[in-house]
């Protein structure tokens, strides 16, 4: 491991008052970063020092800090979650910054994500999105049969679980040159496809999702695959192409 | 006043059927004529949400976050503990209700963990009719790990993110409540107060924390889901938002607080780095299944560690000290957390730590011999009966990262070290609260109509909870408790009518929510709020830590509440109370926390033993053991607030009454 050591280094950060400011980037200088230290400890540092400065600190997005719960995003350096792949912007460490750095920060620029304030966009259309069909219609009743009474093959149930690992970030959409929301959905219908128990309600799903998806203004995929690239959870583009399959197989 | 658990009569594996086929019932037709408000949206809240939607109730949800899928039940990693005998190990409702109550030093309610354990098969079967993928065999089959405190194979898992597939589960059940509007969803909401009229639960005064506007809710019953208070420590395996704030506006309006004290440190997180550290991360304890414990065995070993001199790779086998497996050899690497935890900080004050960082702590947490043993095992499988030891090493690193791929990813990202090639340092970190709001079997608190479920309540493990247990306690409230318990005590509620908002109790609780957040803006302070959730949380590791005694617990008690003094004069808010103001919302949580956080403290100086993850330094055997004192201390200790002055507050007690099982000295030697 390489030591930590303390860089000093400079943001150039999205400053946005509301949805209906105009917004536009500040500077602000941060000295004794220690490379140690999460790119979000690093924001929580220059916070403590605006306010110290009786200043409004920036807000951003974030709550678990370990990578699963999704909630932060960033735009950094013109990248989804910063120069790295693999990660979210909270696993995104210090180390990767050199003294005297320049950090542009952005929040996630998307029609379907309007700003809320500063980097904290808005991501509800996710949610109407799976409320439209991101589930098994199954009541919670407990009256189910035994978990075991249909074996999944090895390979679906991986499959599937590696589709339900995202996180709902939004990385994909704010890196897409569409702003499609694809990699998403298709990764909650494929999910669903590969096992037994989603495959009941299969047609129906994917074509209430996608009603949605587009109702909400999201883009259409072009295939250039910068979501694949961005995606903390590598959610693999095959998902789009099950989407794509299963809808065509559903509108017939 | 006195404490009714309102525990059913008969033998305990019959008490939940037979009190089930007693409770009241409210016919579908009346269902939606009445209102449930549910705040917090992890695996208890956001299961009990779509359950009652489900029923036909009238549902508003709440949740600080943006989305319910971000609660923190999403970061649970190894997985969730059914009793459905799958590995043909011995498994059965009887002993994942035994290895409960021991697991938790006999100090959780038997009725209560028997029910937990009777209902654990069902959750399994539940989500996996949901499309949560569980990890499966080449059969086709759900595989099934080992967690610390049993002897038997009965967690469930979804690699190293089961949290999140099951919270995705619920939150799907959910999800589609919302879309059929039978839920309605309230994202970046923050309850502030419970209102109350009559003395019954009537509703809640939230923030909307995008606009700032305080929100009057009302309903018939009022569930609070809303997890665990661990941040009180500032630094712990929670989330940042995670907070005690909705818990603790009930306990200001009349509802116990039980076992305050009864907080479980973590032994495999990630140590500390410095002090501009925002949360700790924790490693699963499905880890313990494949990875040994140790630190050298020499103290001059362990500081040529820390003195980067010596790799752990170069030390010998014989100079390595696997103390849990010296220690509790028939439990080795997979004793319970809190005796895990113990043991690690015995080593480390002792100078064997191996972590350079300012205290020197941290153990080490070893592959090597698990990759060696899986990698032959894999070779064997493939047909290569004369592996090389190469072959045998990248067999067994495969099939590691098929196991623990993502927890391996996030160590390597966290602290730029490989743990395939070197072992991973670790030490305890604070992660979960069994202590919590007082509830009886209803899981009611003692406000009629305010049930209290997962985390948030004290009610299934005692003063430890074992692994892959929270999962289950979690959805068993939501799925298959309050469903039950909560339309019983809504059966009175059919002729009520819809509840005015218009309420003089309204208009007041919301003045009262104003002032308190008008008082923060005006404040003319110099410090943020971190300044003082750091000192607070410093107060509370070094004293209301890992090892606690009399005279650290009156220090504290007294530290405290001169810091809640200065944190009201000296702290500093920026902004608005008109808009997103992540400073006041820290703010409010933190002066809850300094309340608790006394409160803790309190309750850990009454309780003269050792138990659990309480752990009194002046009650402990010659090798170190807990010593509890099952003739004082067979209680659970619920305090009752009585004003701003917590030294004011009343201690309950609700005597545990063991029927079943023969309570004895916790054994894992």
């Amino acid at each position: 491991m390489s030591a930590a050591k303390n860089i000093n280094i400079t943001l150039k950060i999205w400053r946005q008052k509301d949805a209906s400011d105009k917004g536009g980037i500040e500077t602000y200088k941060l000295d004794n970063v220690s490379t140690a230290s999460s790119f979000l400890e690093m924001l929580d540092q220059l916070n403590e020092q605006l306010v110290n400065d009786k200043k409004e600190p920036v807000a951003f997005d974030h709550d678990c800090r370990e990578g699963i719960c999704g909630a932060c995003s960033l735009y950094i350096n013109g990248r989804a979650h910063g120069p790295d792949t693999g990660i979210t912007t909270c696993q995104l460490h210090m180390r990767m910054f050199n003294d005297g750095d320049t950090i542009f920060v952005e929040p996630w620029r998307s029609k379907a994500f309007p700003v809320i304030k500063d980097l904290v966009v808005d991501r509800t259309a996710f949610e109407r999105i799976q409320q439209a069909g991101g589930f098994v219609s199954v009541n919670t009743s407990g009256n189910t049969i035994d978990a075991n009474s249909i074996p999944i093959p090895k390979h679906d149930a991986d499959n599937a679980f590696m589709a339900a690992a995202c996180i709902g970030c939004g990385a994909c959409v704010a890196t897409c040159k569409n702003g499609s929301a694809m990699l998403f959905v298709g990764a909650k219908v494929s999910q669903y496809a590969l096992l037994p128990q989603g495959r009941v309600e299969a047609t129906e799903r994917v074509l209430n999702m996608v009603r949605q998806m587009d109702e909400e203004g999201f883009g259409n995929c072009t295939n250039t695959g910068a979501c694949e690239i961005e995606c903390p959870k590598g959610i693999s583009l095959e998902n789009i192409a099950r989407l794509n399959r299963e809808y065509l197989k559903a509108s017939f | 006043m006195k404490l009714d658990s309102k525990i059913p009569e008969g033998p305990v594996a019959q008490k939940w059927t037979n009190h089930k086929n007693h409770l009241k019932l409210v016919a579908p037709n009346n269902r939606p004529k009445i209102d449930i408000i549910v705040v917090g949206t992890g695996l208890a809240g956001a299961s009990a949400a779509a359950s009652f939607g489900e029923m036909g109730y009238n549902v508003s949800a709440f949740c600080y976050q943006d989305s319910p899928r971000r609660a923190h039940s999403i970061a649970a990693q190894g997985g969730i503990n059914a009793a459905k005998n799958y590995q043909n190990d011995g498994d059965s409702v009887y002993r994942l209700f035994y290895d409960t109550i021991k697991g938790g030093d006999y100090r959780a309610r038997e009725a209560n963990v028997h029910r937990l354990a009777e209902v654990s098969g069902s959750i399994i079967d539940q989500c996996v009719a949901q499309g949560v993928p569980f990890a499966r065999e080449y059969g086709g089959y759900l595989d099934n790990r080992s967690f610390g405190g049993t002897q038997v194979q009965r967690t469930f898992y979804a690699a190293g993110q089961t949290g999140q597939q099951l919270l995705l589960g619920a939150y799907s059940a959910l999800s589609r409540q919302i879309g059929l509007g039978r839920v309605k969803m309230h994202n970046r909401h923050e309850m502030l107060e419970l209102v109350k009229v009559d003395g019954k639960a009537r509703g809640i005064i939230a923030r909307n924390l995008i606009t700032g506007e305080l929100e009057r809710h009302s309903a018939h019953a009022v569930i609070i889901a809303t997890g665990g208070y661990g941040n009180v420590y500032f630094l712990s395996t929670n989330a940042m938002g995670c907070n005690v704030t909705a818990s603790w506006k009930i306990h200001k309006q009349g509802a116990l607080f039980a076992n305050p004290c009864f907080v479980q440190i973590h032994p495999t997180c990630i140590p500390v780095h410095g002090s501009n550290q925002s949360k700790l991360t924790l490693m699963s304890e499905s880890l313990r299944n494949s990875g040994r414990i140790w630190v050298p065995k020499k103290k001059e070993d362990a500081e040529a560690i820390r003195a980067g001199k010596l790799k752990p790779t170069q030390l010998e086998e014989q100079d390595r000290d696997y103390f849990l497996e010296r220690r509790y050899p028939a439990f080795g690497n997979l004793v319970p957390r809190d005796v895990a935890s113990r043991a690690a900080k015995e080593r480390c004050d002792a100078g064997h730590g191996i972590e350079a960082n300012d205290t020197n702590e941290g153990v080490y947490l070893d592959f090597s011999t698990e990759i060696k043993s899986k990698g032959k095992q894999a070779a064997y499988g493939q047909g290569n009966h004369n592996p090389t030891e190469e072959e045998i090493i990248k067999l067994g690193k495969k099939w590691l990262e098929e196991k623990y791929g993502n927890l391996f990813t996030m160590y390597q990202k966290i602290t730029d070290e490989n743990p395939y090639e070197t072992p991973m340092k670790i030490y305890p970190a604070v992660h979960y609260t069994m202590g919590g709001v007082w509830v009886d079997y209803n899981l009611q608190s003692t406000i009629p109509g305010c049930f209290v479920a997962g985390e948030a309540n004290f009610s299934d493990h005692g003063a430890n909870r074992l692994g892959a247990s929270a999962l289950m306690q979690g959805l068993a409230d939501g799925y298959f408790v309050l469903p039950y318990t909560v339309s019983n005590y809504l059966a009175d509620e059919i002729r009520t009518g819809k509840i005015s908002t218009d309420l003089p109790e309204f208009a007041e609780a919301e003045n009262n929510v104003k002032s308190a957040i008008d008082k923060f803006l005006s404040n003319n302070g110099s410090k943020t709020v971190d300044h003082f959730h750091k000192r607070l949380g410093l107060i509370m590791w070094n004293k209301v830590g890992m090892g606690r005694n009399e005279q650290g617990l009156k220090d504290a008690i007294t530290e405290i509440a001169q810091l809640k003094e200065e944190f009201y004069k000296d702290v500093f808010i920026p902004g608005s109370a008109n808009d997103l103001n992540p400073e006041l919302e820290k703010a409010l949580r933190v002066a809850d926390f300094m309340e608790l956080g006394q409160l803790m403290a309190m309750d850990a100086l009454q309780r003269n033993e050792s138990c659990g993850g309480h752990f009194r330094e002046e009650y402990q055997d010659a090798e170190g053991e807990t010593l509890r004192d099952d003739v004082n201390f067979k209680f659970v200790g619920a305090w009752e607030y009585k004003g701003a002055d917590i030294s004011k507050a009343e201690l309950h007690k609700e005597e545990l009454n063991y029927e079943e099982i023969k309570i004895a000295a916790r054994n894992y030697k």
